[in-house]
């Protein structure tokens, strides 16, 4: 892909008057190769999906369908075998601060505490701030979460659901353009998942970063986002449907659970997955 | 998937959990107790009983040596000699004992006369040190070196310089190997290159590092009088004990949680800060693991490369005691097995408290 046609992504026309693109994140034509002895195992291919900026986009499907894969590529952790991300209109080629990733498991240091985990990020996207400014930034989202009493306590100290949101502060606090949740609340009981998806919807209300998510939860998609992605099973995985979830914001779990059209997005999606 | 969110309504929860598990914790409690004082009490009655087999065992050797020597003067000398053998044996003097493993008893008649002899020693070194003090002061002022005692040292003074050297034949350890262990770690091109130096250098025995240490050393130190045994021997120490942290601290390196290099690629850590605050911590424990088995392989080896280097240490007087064969000198053997072995357990320890501290992984070590 040459880089005119990527300009032109990121701006698009209306009436002969350009705009700037409303499109953060585009995914073109996409495919994965895993090369194995018995020959190349394709996981997606021609994936394209175009994600809007303050979109929160969540994505359903089977285990092992690539939706992982699809996302650490997007995190730029995992070579591309073909087409082309853009963030911005500009190709993703490795890892970067730009798109903050909250992994399955914590990933904390574990020897370091809370706040020195968020630091970590922190120091190194604002290296000119003082070390006030940035340990008032770390603060701040760490307090977003509801860990306030726990800024000096060592990871490995904090139980798993509040590792997340040690791990959801570090996220928002490097300011990202994209936030990339790979099952973030997967391995967490259903009471604290409830409690994390709060606390991340409420900060996200606030901030409006661009966020993709995967999940497993009909119920978790359908809450968070503006539009659910549905990909098809592997191998050959692409986007098998797109629901847009019409709720409006802020959103509150009982508004969204009375709503009439809960059960129609619920039984569409459920559909889809047991097809 | 047809799992629904429950809203939080039970924060009473934890609260009707609670008197369960306070129960549970001292019922645990209980039996930890209990549990530690069977366990010191099987401790003691183990160790009582290996004295006592000590005591039998070496009174049937003593016995078998005393009989031989009977018999032997019997058949050479005639029963006049043989029973004046006999009675010289049964009054204890000690020209006529039998050589043999010691009892308990008389290693602990050693273990307090080598205390005594310390304090003897010590009076000696101080008489000397203030006959001397004058003459020194001159020499001193004049530049030249002061007169120092070079009287036997005693067996206190033996463990210090041992302690002494092995701490040195570590840090030299530790030094080496945890900066190649990191690069190696770091880098598989480095690793390779490395390889095959580690895999031949490693099965090396202690005596053949002394050998050649000796010859460099001794060609450094060529035409200075000064004594060259204390280097020789931790060096040596030093040479032969870093593999096991070498190794573990390659292998830690290299082993990093993917999640933590995940994280620091995303936050774009620069090459210091991921050393530094990811790789590095997070690989501490096991280079502290190659530090403890370096620690008590040092300590190992150290008996041995004394003895080759003729360091003042207790290898040096273990051979010493054994060529000398006076009449406690296996007692004294036997002490010097004792305080070797009780030093190497307290090493031990204290590394492992070292590894608990920076470890972050409290279950870890043993």
């Amino acid at each position: 892909m040459n880089t005119s046609t990527i300009k032109n992504t990121n701006t698009y026309s209306e009436n002969g008057i350009v705009f700037p693109s409303k499109v953060m994140l585009d995914l073109k034509d996409l495919k994965k190769v895993y090369p194995t002895p018995k020959g190349d195992y394709v996981v997606l291919e021609n994936l394209n999906l175009q994600i809007m900026k303050e979109e929160f986009v969540t994505i359903i499907g089977h285990s092992g369908c690539g939706k992982t894969t699809m996302l650490s590529m997007i995190a730029g952790l995992n070579p591309i075998s073909g087409g082309n991300i853009a963030v911005l209109g500009n190709p993703v080629k490795g890892p970067g601060p730009d798109r903050g990733v909250i992994f399955q498991s914590p990933s904390l240091m574990p020897w370091m505490t809370a706040l020195q985990n968020v630091l970590l990020g922190v120091n190194q996207v604002f290296p000119h701030a003082t070390k006030a400014q940035r340990t008032d930034i770390a603060k701040y989202y760490l307090h977003k979460v509801g860990l306030d009493g726990a800024f000096h306590k060592k990871a490995n100290e904090l139980s798993q659901g509040m590792q997340q949101r040690v791990g959801i502060a570090r996220a928002f606090a490097i300011k990202p353009k994209v936030l990339l949740l790979d099952e973030p609340f997967g391995m967490l009981d259903s009471l604290t998942r409830g409690e994390l998806q709060d606390i991340l919807i409420e900060i996200w209300n606030k901030e409006k970063i661009t966020a993709v998510m995967i999940t497993h939860d009909v119920d978790e998609a359908i809450f968070l986002a503006d539009r659910v992605v549905m990909m098809t099973s592997g191998p050959k995985a692409k986007i098998g449907d797109v629901l847009n979830i019409d709720f409006e914001r802020p959103r509150t779990r009982k508004a969204v659970l009375d709503h009439p059209d809960y059960y129609t997005y619920r039984k569409h999606l459920i559909d889809f997955l047991e097809h | 998937m047809k799992q629904e969110i429950t809203l939080k309504t039970e924060s009473q929860a934890p609260n009707i959990m609670k008197p369960i598990t306070e129960f549970l914790k001292l019922k645990l409690g209980k039996v930890n107790f209990l549990g530690g004082f069977k366990k010191t009490g099987i401790t003691i009655l183990s160790i009582l009983l290996f004295i006592g087999l000590w005591h039998l065992g070496s009174k049937a050797l003593y016995n078998k040596e005393a009989d031989y020597k009977v018999e032997k003067a019997l058949t050479e000398q005639g029963q006049a000699a043989a029973d004046a053998e006999r009675a010289c044996i049964e009054s204890g003097e000690s020209g006529c004992q039998p050589n043999t493993l010691p009892s308990p008893t008389q290693v602990w008649a050693s273990l307090q006369s080598l205390i005594a002899d310390h304090y003897i020693i010590k009076e000696k070194k101080d008489a000397f040190a203030t006959k001397m003090e004058a003459t020194n002061q001159k020499l001193i002022a004049k530049g030249k070196a002061p007169i120092v005692y070079t009287g036997r040292a005693s067996f206190i003074d033996t463990v210090l310089t041992s302690i002494k050297t092995v701490f040195a034949g570590f840090l030299l350890a530790l030094l080496i190997a945890v900066p190649i262990g990191i690069i190696i770690g770091l880098s598989p091109t480095l690793k390779s290159a490395f390889n095959w130096f580690i895999q031949i250098f490693k099965p090396v025995s202690p005596v053949v590092w002394y050998l050649l240490v000796f010859m460099i050393v001794k060609t450094i130190y060529i035409g200075k009088s000064s004594d060259n045994a204390f280097v020789i021997s931790f060096i040596s120490v030093g040479l032969c004990a870093m593999w096991a942290t070498l190794v573990n601290t390659a292998m830690g390196v290299a082993s990093v949680d993917k999640d933590y290099i995940n994280v620091a690629k995303v936050l774009k850590l620069g090459t210091f800060q991921k050393v530094f605050k990811v790789i590095l911590p997070s690989s501490l424990p096991l280079i502290f693991t190659g530090l403890r088995i370096t620690l008590s392989v040092a300590w190992m080896v150290l008996i041995a490369i004394e003895l080759l280097a003729q360091s003042p240490g207790l290898g040096l007087f273990v051979w010493e005691e054994f060529q000398n064969g006076a009449n406690d000198s296996n007692s004294k053997i036997i002490v010097a097995m004792f305080v070797i072995g009780i030093i190497g357990f307290l090493l031990d320890r204290l590394m492992l408290t070292v590894q608990q501290m920076v470890s972050f992984n409290k279950n870890e070590g043993i």
